[in-house]
Parts: structure tokens; C-alpha cells; sequence
């Protein structure tokens, strides 16, 4: 902790009354490969019940950010919180898709079988896989429309569907935040629209949904807050507040085209 | 002789020795397929190979505390330790430096083993006689096992199977991808540290029976035969483990009725045959199934060519399509149509029509990626939904001309 965090302030104290509850809170946040952060001294709230966007440029440190709160990359410094306890202890209650699935894709798995992965806690160490479980598992994979796939081996799958079981096996945990690491990469227009259906389906059922996304273009139409962030945070907030020119600009440098920027709400064009 | 052997004829020892070796292929088995699909297999070979400084070390122990060097127990404690430390000194060598892991495996593996032949060397000029066995710890021997042996073998077997089978779960997790494990709250360290635990444990109880030198290939051959069969991980976990058994009980009675035989080496040729039998004759994986599979496809791509140039009125001049559509009776030996041929011509247009319309429309992902350019819409659609195509794109087309 740096010795700015031992001066209360009211802010601070009110914030960290609502971080008490919130389904992730972040404090302090550095992550670090090597001699470079990717993510340094980050802050963050998420709303219960939001879905909100992490947005940055390559390289911002926004899977690293994921990941350090999910405990796959271990953090310099920082405090993480879940649903107001350490999140070693909530882990069941959080789903996540990762960005690339790092797996062996010639690994002896059918669709359903990564599916029913997601349902670990409920199979347990012994249990016998029952038919109410396999339904379950066939109906995630029926809310990505991947249902007729339910029996190949995984790596005869396109890119796409690999990311939509990705996603069917995040459901099948049910749980109550669900984290995304650009779900949208490479994915072709009907599913985008498919699967951002899904997620404000989780949302309106009072879950909550993080997701890295890259295409400015859509981040005000999908989602209700947003996170911008450049190995620091640049800004978090609401969309309507946040997502300005101005913070895109100090988030993106020169990388963002004008006419880019132009396009957007608050652009005053 | 054999066949006795095989069925368990020859005496209480001799069941209790195949028995046993069996309960030590299926904890192999099993074991091997989370190591394999881990990618970790060669590890296993370091471990193997690092037992060996153990068994020597043990035996000069236990003669040093005027006991019998030989006792098994004490020397399969002897070679876990030293597998233990040869693990630790791969995962050090790994971790600490910048050598990758194959070159660690190598080194620790070569430095072990040329350790223990000198050890080995040293007891065979000390006490002539008294040694007598240690060797069979390199290719395993089975003759003359005694009956607390072959106890503790089986009895290790099947403990191993118990506590692989019990938490096959996590392991599944950890080996398919470790990342999500992790989120999920696995402790994916200690699973990694435990299946090591396991290999080692396969692989010490293994070394009587089968010899550090082939004990790798109990772990990797079955795994790695049993994966043509299936797509299942549950399903290749358990068959790893049925060929692993197979292998260890028909080695095992192969070198009862021939004592001057090892065993580690009638154990692994056994599990050879059965990965040569599954690489050739598996249905799906198998490379005769798929060369068939191939073939077939073949053929229907042409046929499929030659009725839609049949249905475009274009001339065929591609030798294996007209030698299937005559072989067919749909084109006469001078190239024109039968009118099978122009009744199937046309239904051919018709299927690539209905697969166009099928394509074009909207939630039918599924269906329309079965689309292989050759597969009858038929075998894919219900007649309902057939009817339902035929009703957008309108009546049946002929064959121009
Ligand atoms: N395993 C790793 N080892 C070393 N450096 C890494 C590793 N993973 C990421 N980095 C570095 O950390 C920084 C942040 O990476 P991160 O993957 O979090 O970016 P990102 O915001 O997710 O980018 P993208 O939009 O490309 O996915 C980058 O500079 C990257 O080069
Ligand atoms: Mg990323």
C-alpha cells in the first residue's frame, strides 16, 4: 500500500463501503512480467447487476487484470475481493472464458464433456453423471446455438464454436460473475449477436458480467459501464459518464483514428 | 504351458505373481493417460531411471544393518527416495536455470543410471552371491517371486488405481487445461506433485515386474493405443488401463512358461501388439479406417461431379469419374446419359439446389455445416423440412437438354 492510502478521505471511505459487497473489488492492483508492469496500482468497483466493459488498447494489461483476479497470474501487490470476501474463497461463485483456451485441442473431449467440466462442483469427486446434468449442459449449449455439435471431438470445431463451448462451459457453472476475456474475437456477426443475447439474459437475471471488448464502436449499445484502462486506470464509471473522447484519447494515445473518436457519444459532434 | 499360464493353472504363486502384474498394468494404464495427455511423459523416464542408485544404496544399507539385502520393501523404499530426489533435481534444473525441460530429463536421467550400474558393479565384487537379483531390477523378472512380493505388488497396484480412479476428476481438469483449473480453485500444484507422486509410485512397485528400463513404456504404450479408440477422456482413461492390464498379465504368463525370458520385455511387446493392432484397426482414428474413409469420400466426390456435369450437359473427361458413373450403368460406354443416369443427374441439381436455399437461411447453422459438398440433404433434413425447402425454391428442376 502506498503511503496515499493511509489518508481517509470520504470518498475513499464511501467507496470501499460499497467495494465491502461488490462482486469483484480491486485495490492496489500490480501485476508485473519480469521488470515490466502490465498493470500498475489499479482500482476498481464493479456494480452488481452491470455489464461492464474493459477496454484498452493491445498490450493495456486487461487479460492480465483478469487473470490476476482469478489467481492465474500472481499479483506484485494488491488486494482482490469477491462478493466481500477474499476471492480464493468465492472462485465457484466466477465463471471465466479466457481469451485463447491454452488447451491441447487433439485432447480426448467431446463438446459436452467440456461442458460438463463447467459443472464440476455439482458432479463431485465421485458422483455418477446423471441425465439431469447432461440436459443442463445440453441447454448451455443450446443458448450458444451449439447444440447439434454436443458430440465432436473439440478440435473439430472452427475458432468461433471453440470460443462458444468456451462460453457454454462458463453457463454451466452458473455462476453469479462472469468474466470474459474478449469473447467476440473472432466471431462472426449473427453470434456476436448471439452471445451478447446471453449475457444480458445472465444480467437481467441480477449476475454479473465483465468483459474485455475491443470494438468501440458497440461498447455504449452492449454495455451498462465501462473500465478503461492503460496498465493504469484511466477512468471507470458508468457509460454514459466514462466512455468520453477524452478518456479515449488518454487511453489509446495517438493509436485512435479522429474519425474514430468522432463517432462516439460525447464527441460533441 | 501357455494357456495354464494364461488362466491361472500354475499354483497359488503363479496366479498371485499374474494377478498382481495385471493390478500393476491397469494402475499404469490409468496413471499414464493424465501423465501422456499431461505431456509429460518423458518425466516418467527420468523417474524410472533415477530409481536405480536406490536399489543399490538399499541393498548396501541393509546388509550394512546385518539385515537380508534383498527384501523387496526395503528396496523399493530405497529407489522411491532416489526417484524422488532425481524428480526434484528435473524440476530444479527447470525452474532455477534456463535448460528446457527435455535437456534436464536427459541429464538427470543418464547421471542416475551411470550412478547406479557403478553402484550395482561395486556390490556384484563385494558379496558374490548375496547380490544376486539386483539385476532383475533393470528388466524385471518374475521367476521365483516370492509370495509377500507379489502381495505387495498387487496390493500397491490397486491402491495407486483407487486414488488415480478417485480423483480422476481433478485430474481431467488439470491436465485439459490448467488455466481454468486454477480459476476454478484447484490446487493445481499439488495435483501436478501428487501424479508425479503416482508415476513414482507406479514405477518403484513396477520395478520388479517389469525393470526401470520398460516401465515407461507401461505408462505411455496404453494411453497412447487406448486414445484411437476413443474421444472420451473417461472412456480412454479406463481401456488405457484394460490394455495395460491385458499387456501385464499375458507378459507376465509369456515369461512363466519360459523363466530365462524377462518379463518387462514379453510385458512391453504385449502392449506393443495391441498399439499396433489399434493403430491399424481402430474405426475412426485408425489409419486403415481412415484410408477407407478417405477412398470412399473420393468416389463420391467424383460420382458427385460427374452427375452434376451430367445435369449441366458438360462433357466428362475425368477417367475414374467415367469409369464409375458406366460402372454404375449411368452413362454408356460413348459418354451419353441413361436415363438412370438423367434421372439421377437431375435429383443430384435438385440436392445442391435444396442445400443452397438450406445455407442461405437464417438458424440452421448446425445443419448447413454438414454440408460437404457430396452428403444427400436427405440423410440431414426431415421429409417436413424437405417439403418445406421444395416450397421456397419451387418444383422439381429437370435436366436441361
Ligand atoms: N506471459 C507473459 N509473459 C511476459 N509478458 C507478458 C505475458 N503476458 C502478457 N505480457 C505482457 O503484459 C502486457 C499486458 O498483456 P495483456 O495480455 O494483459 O494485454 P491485453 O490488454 O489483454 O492485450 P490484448 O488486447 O492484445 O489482448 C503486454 O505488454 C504483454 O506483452
Ligand atoms: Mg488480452
Amino acid at each position: 500500500m502506498s503511503a496515499l492510502s493511509l489518508v481517509p478521505n470520504a470518498d475513499r471511505v464511501a467507496a470501499d463501503a460499497a467495494a465491502l459487497r461488490a462482486p469483484l473489488a480491486i485495490r492496489g492492483l500490480t501485476v508485473s512480467y519480469g521488470q515490466q508492469p502490465a498493470v500498475f496500482s489499479v482500482d476498481m468497483t464493479l456494480r452488481a447487476g452491470a455489464m461492464t466493459a474493459i477496454v484498452g488498447p493491445n498490450g493495456a494489461g486487461k487479460s492480465t487484470l483478469m487473470k490476476a483476479a482469478l489467481g492465474i497470474v500472481t499479483p506484485l501487490s494488491g488486494r482482490i475481493t469477491a462478493f466481500g470476501a477474499p476471492v480464493e474463497l468465492q472462485r465457484h461463485r466466477i465463471a471465466y472464458v479466457p481469451q485463447r483456451a491454452s488447451v491441447d485441442w487433439d485432447f480426448p473431449a467431446r463438446v459436452i464433456d467440456v461442458v460438463l467440466m463447467g459443472m464440476y462442483r455439482d458432479l463431485g469427486l465421485l458422483g455418477r453423471v446423471r441425465a439431469h446434468h447432461r440436459d443442463f449442459a445440453r441447454d448451455c449449449l443450446d443458448r450458444v446455438g451449439m447444440t447439434d455439435f454436443a458430440d465432436r471431438q473439440i478440435g473439430q470445431l472452427s475458432g468461433g464454436q471453440q470460443q462458444r463451448v468456451f462460453l457454454a462451459r462458463a453457463l454451466a457453472q452458473n455462476a453469479d460473475l462472469y468474466m470474459l476475456d474478449e469473447p467476440f474475437a473472432g466471431v462472426d456477426a449473427a453470434t456476436e449477436k448471439a452471445i451478447i443475447a446471453v449475457l444480458k439474459g445472465l444480467r437481467d437475471e441480477g449476475r454479473t458480467v465483465l468483459v474485455v471488448h475491443h470494438d468501440l464502436a458497440t461498447v455504449a449499445e452492449y454495455f451498462d459501464d465501462v473500465l478503461l484502462i492503460a496498465t493504469r486506470k484511466v477512468a471507470e464509471g458508468p457509460v454514459t459518464q466514462v466512455f468520453t473522447a477524452d478518456n479515449l484519447q488518454a487511453t489509446y494515445g495517438g493509436r485512435l483514428a479522429t474519425q474514430q473518436i468522432d463517432r462516439l457519444p460525447g464527441a460533441g459532434a | 504351458m501357455l494357456w495354464e499360464a494364461l488362466t491361472l493353472q500354475l499354483g497359488y504363486n503363479a496366479t498371485l505373481v499374474t494377478v498382481g502384474a495385471a493390478l500393476l498394468g491397469f494402475a499404469a494404464g490409468v496413471t499414464g493417460t493424465f501423465l501422456f495427455l499431461r505431456k509429460r511423459a518423458l518425466v516418467s523416464d527420468a523417474i524410472s531411471h533415477a530409481t536405480l542408485p536406490g536399489v543399490g544404496l538399499a541393498f548396501l544399507a541393509m546388509v550394512a544393518l546385518g539385515g537380508d539385502g534383498r527384501n523387496l520393501a526395503g528396496l523399493l523404499i530405497g529407489s522411491a527416495l532416489s526417484a524422488w530426489v532425481g524428480l526434484l533435481a528435473v524440476s530444479f534444473l527447470t525452474r532455477r536455470t534456463r535448460l528446457a525441460e527435455d535437456a534436464a530429463i536427459g541429464a538427470v536421467l543418464s547421471v542416475f543410471f551411470g550412478f547406479g550400474i557403478v553402484l550395482l558393479t561395486v556390490i556384484q565384487s563385494l558379496g558374490a552371491g548375496r547380490q544376486a537379483g539386483l539385476e532383475d531390477f533393470l528388466l524385471g523378472s518374475t521367476a521365483g517371486m516370492l509370495r509377500a512380493d507379489a502381495l505387495l505388488i498387487a496390493g500397491g497396484g490397486a491402491l495407486v488405481l483407487a486414488v488415480v480412479l478417485a480423483l480422476r476428476r481433478p485430474l481431467t481438469l488439470v491436465t485439459f487445461d490448467p488455466d481454468y483449473a486454477v480459476a476454478r480453485g484447484l490446487p493445481v500444484a499439488r495435483l501436478d506433485l501428487l501424479m508425479m507422486g503416482l508415476v513414482m509410485a507406479v514405477t518403484v512397485i513396477g520395478l520388479k515386474v517389469v525393470g526401470l528400463i520398460l516401465i515407461v513404456a507401461l505408462l505411455i504404450i496404453p494411453p497412447v493405443a487406448a486414445r484411437f479408440w476413443s474421444d472420451r477422456s473417461d472412456h480412454v482413461v479406463l481401456l488405457s488401463g484394460a490394455i495395460g492390464a491385458v499387456s501385464a498379465w499375458v507378459g507376465a504368463a509369456l515369461s512363466a512358461t519360459a523363466p530365462n525370458l524377462p518379463t518387462g520385455p514379453m510385458i512391453v511387446l504385449t502392449a506393443f501388439a495391441i498399439f499396433a493392432l489399434s493403430l491399424l484397426a481402430a474405426p475412426g482414428r485408425g489409419v486403415l479406417a481412415a484410408a477407407l474413409r478417405q477412398n470412399r469420400f473420393r468416389r463420391r466426390v467424383h460420382m458427385r461431379q460427374g452427375l452434376l456435369a451430367l445435369a449441366h450437359g458438360q462433357p466428362i473427361y475425368e477417367g475414374l469419374t467415367l469409369r464409375l458413373l458406366q460402372h454404375a450403368g449411368l452413362v454408356r460406354p460413348d459418354g451419353v446419359p441413361t436415363e438412370a443416369g438423367q434421372a439421377r443427374a437431375a435429383r443430384a441439381l435438385r440436392d445442391e439446389a435444396r442445400w443452397a436455399e438450406l445455407r442461405a437461411g437464417p438458424g440452421n447453422e448446425a445443419a448447413a455445416a454438414l454440408h460437404d459438398g457430396v452428403r444427400d440433404i436427405e440423410t440431414v433434413l426431415t421429409q417436413d423440412q424437405i417439403a418445406e425447402i421444395d416450397r421456397r425454391i419451387g418444383g422439381p428442376r429437370g435436366v436441361p437438354g
